[in-house]
């Protein structure tokens, strides 16, 4: 049953992605590209698993190696966002605004 | 902390997540919408760390730091000129941390046995098949974004890399993947094939490896902005599959709301190019080889020294400037800027306007030119400029080709006949910086720089615009 739950809710997820995101500014499709990847580094929640649990050198080398990757990508790509965003931010107070 | 809690912790960061995504689409709350992400990213590691499956604490603790340090030291280092090569990057390593975990709890499986590692949870077939989602999607992730990467950095060409039966070769490194993952998907109940299972899981992670790099080895430059938002998809994808392995959530949603909105970045991508997200992946666009060049130019190009434009500079009342991929590889933006602030203060109107593919990532132009300061309001998409275009004294085309070639709109025999591009060769001048009198990238002359008012000033962007805004000064 539960994996029945869990496919209803992945085709929610689709129906949901698609609404949140349909219409988004051009200016800001970089900071949204680069905002969901750091999200697609939620894979950190499986590698925490894998790693924690993992048995033997070779699973364990697999966890560790999965945990560092999904880490890169989940801080970087926050703190990438971030920086971009704050270029965006700056110039909205900034003076020369004409 | 019981399962329960856990789930319930799960569906917060969900939350976060969505409200975070939905706040990243909008100018004011973008930046605000990226930190409620990050926190909810932040509570689901904090809680899955009461996972009562997770015994060993060495791994986890030095993953993590290893991993937030590099992120870190690797984010606030970058130029904004190298965001797109890092963009990919990061997304690559996503792909590869997936595999990892379909890999890993595979051979957990392997150890503990199914009827224990499933508590009842799944079916041994329904998780094989999550763990040959994973590995494929994640690996075709991997070296898929490494390969833009490389081409992106310039470490590699960016023109289409082709040889003949290519598609063939493709197609049969995918046929193979998914016989192989039927006969894992299978393996339980197929006595002659379950020994060789894990050579099977290591087959499929290798083709799919080499799926990644041959896929992106076909595709030029210039539709790298197509192939991120694609492979960024493809990266959510992966987690949702590593989510399906583990039976959880928060991995499911998330991973398929990335999935979700790299598909629509995607398909906004390609309409801006007119073409079809299968044109981009396996046409080859802009192959030295590539046939039907479109109908030959007549005439020449006229060259201009940067006195004279200048003076016809200082003699207009509406500029538009559009940017292209050669501004950032001149990281010529803080000198556009500046070119535009001179201009303004004489009293010159000046606006940006930017094509939705112009450079290597979508919406690069805007991030490299928020980053030297341009108002926001000068910034203008296609759509709006061009119904104003006519009435335009001088459009300054830096490092732009493609996304201003009129063959676009008038050579139905262009292979970029259809593809929306600004109309410059409308407006009453056209300046077109440009490093040399070669094609661009897609190898495709551009018609608009043999039309009777455009001029050419050659040379790197960045000096000619300083030389420009220099002129400026000294009057």
């Amino acid at each position: 049953m539960s994996l029945i739950l869990l496919l209803f809710t992945f085709v929610l997820a689709v129906f949901l992605g698609f609404e949140l995101i349909k219409k988004v500014p051009s200016q800001l499709h970089t900071p949204l590209m680069s905002g969901s990847n750091a999200i697609s580094g939620i894979t950190i929640v499986g590698a925490l698993v894998a790693a924690g649990a993992a048995e033997g050198l070779f699973a364990s080398i697999l966890g560790f190696s999965a945990v560092v990757l999904a880490m890169i990508n989940v801080v970087g790509g926050y703190l990438v966002t971030d920086r971009m965003l704050g270029m965006f931010k700056k110039k909205d107070k900034g003076p020369q605004a004409k | 902390m019981g399962a329960i809690l856990i789930n319930l912790t799960y569906i917060l960061s969900s939350i976060l997540i969505i409200l975070g995504i939905k706040m990243l689409g909008s100018a004011t709350t973008a930046r605000k919408g990226n930190l409620i992400s990050a926190v909810g990213m932040l509570v689901a590691i904090v809680v899955t760390l009461f996972d009562h499956h997770i015994l060993h604490w060495t791994w986890i603790v030095a993953g993590l730091g290893v991993g937030s340090l590099i992120g870190g030291v690797w984010a606030s280092r970058v130029a904004m000129t190298g965001m797109p090569e890092l963009v990919a990057l990061f997304n690559g390593f996503g792909g590869l941390a997936s595999v990892a975990v379909g890999w890993g709890e595979y051979l957990r499986v392997q150890r503990m046995g199914w009827e224990k590692y499933l508590e009842g949870m799944s079916t041994p077939a329904f998780t094989l098949g999550a763990i040959v989602l994973a590995v494929l999607i994640g690996g075709i992730t991997f070296t898929g974004s490494f390969v833009a990467y490389l081409k992106l950095s310039g470490r590699m060409s960016g023109r289409p890399t082709l040889f003949s039966g290519q598609k063939a070769l493709n197609a049969l490194v995918f046929a193979v993947i998914l016989v192989l993952g039927v006969l894992l998907v299978l393996s339980e109940g197929l006595p002659a094939v379950l020994p060789h299972a894990h050579a099977i899981l290591i087959t499929i992670v290798c083709l799919s490896l080499l799926l990644g790099v041959l896929g992106v080895l076909p595709i030029g430059g210039g539709d790298m902005p197509v192939v991120i938002a694609f492979l960024n998809s493809f990266s959510g994808l992966a987690g949702s599959a590593a989510g399906f392995v583990i039976v959880n959530t928060v991995l499911v949603v998330a991973g398929c709301l990335v999935g979700a909105s790299g598909v629509i970045l995607t398909v906004i991508m390609c309409k801006a190019m007119n073409r079809t997200l299968g044109n981009v992946l396996f046409g080859g666009f802009g192959a030295a080889s590539g046939g039907g060049a479109g109908a030959k130019v007549e005439g020449e190009m006229k060259g201009i020294s940067v006195e004279d434009a200048y003076y016809v500079l200082e003699a207009a009342n509406s500029v538009v400037i559009v940017p292209g991929y050669g501004m950032a590889v001149a990281q010529a933006q803080h000198a556009v800027k500046e070119l535009g602030s001179v201009l303004e203060k004489r009293g010159i109107e000046v606006r940006y306007a930017i094509h939705p593919v112009a450079g290597r990532m979508p919406g690069h132009m805007n991030v490299l030119l928020a980053e030297a300061d341009v108002p926001y309001e000068q910034l203008c998409e296609m759509d709006d400029v061009n119904p104003t275009i006519a009435n335009v004294d001088v459009a300054i085309v830096i490092g732009a080709n493609d996304v201003v070639n009129p063959s676009a709109a008038d050579d139905p025999t262009s292979p970029i006949y259809g593809m929306p591009i600004i109309n410059v060769h409308e407006a009453r001048t056209v300046f077109a910086l440009k490093r040399g009198k070669g094609a661009g990238f897609s190898g495709l002359e551009n018609a608009l720089f043999f039309r009777s008012n455009c001029r050419m000033l050659y040379g790197d962007a960045k000096e000619t615009v300083s030389q420009l805004v220099g002129q400026f000064k000294e009057q």
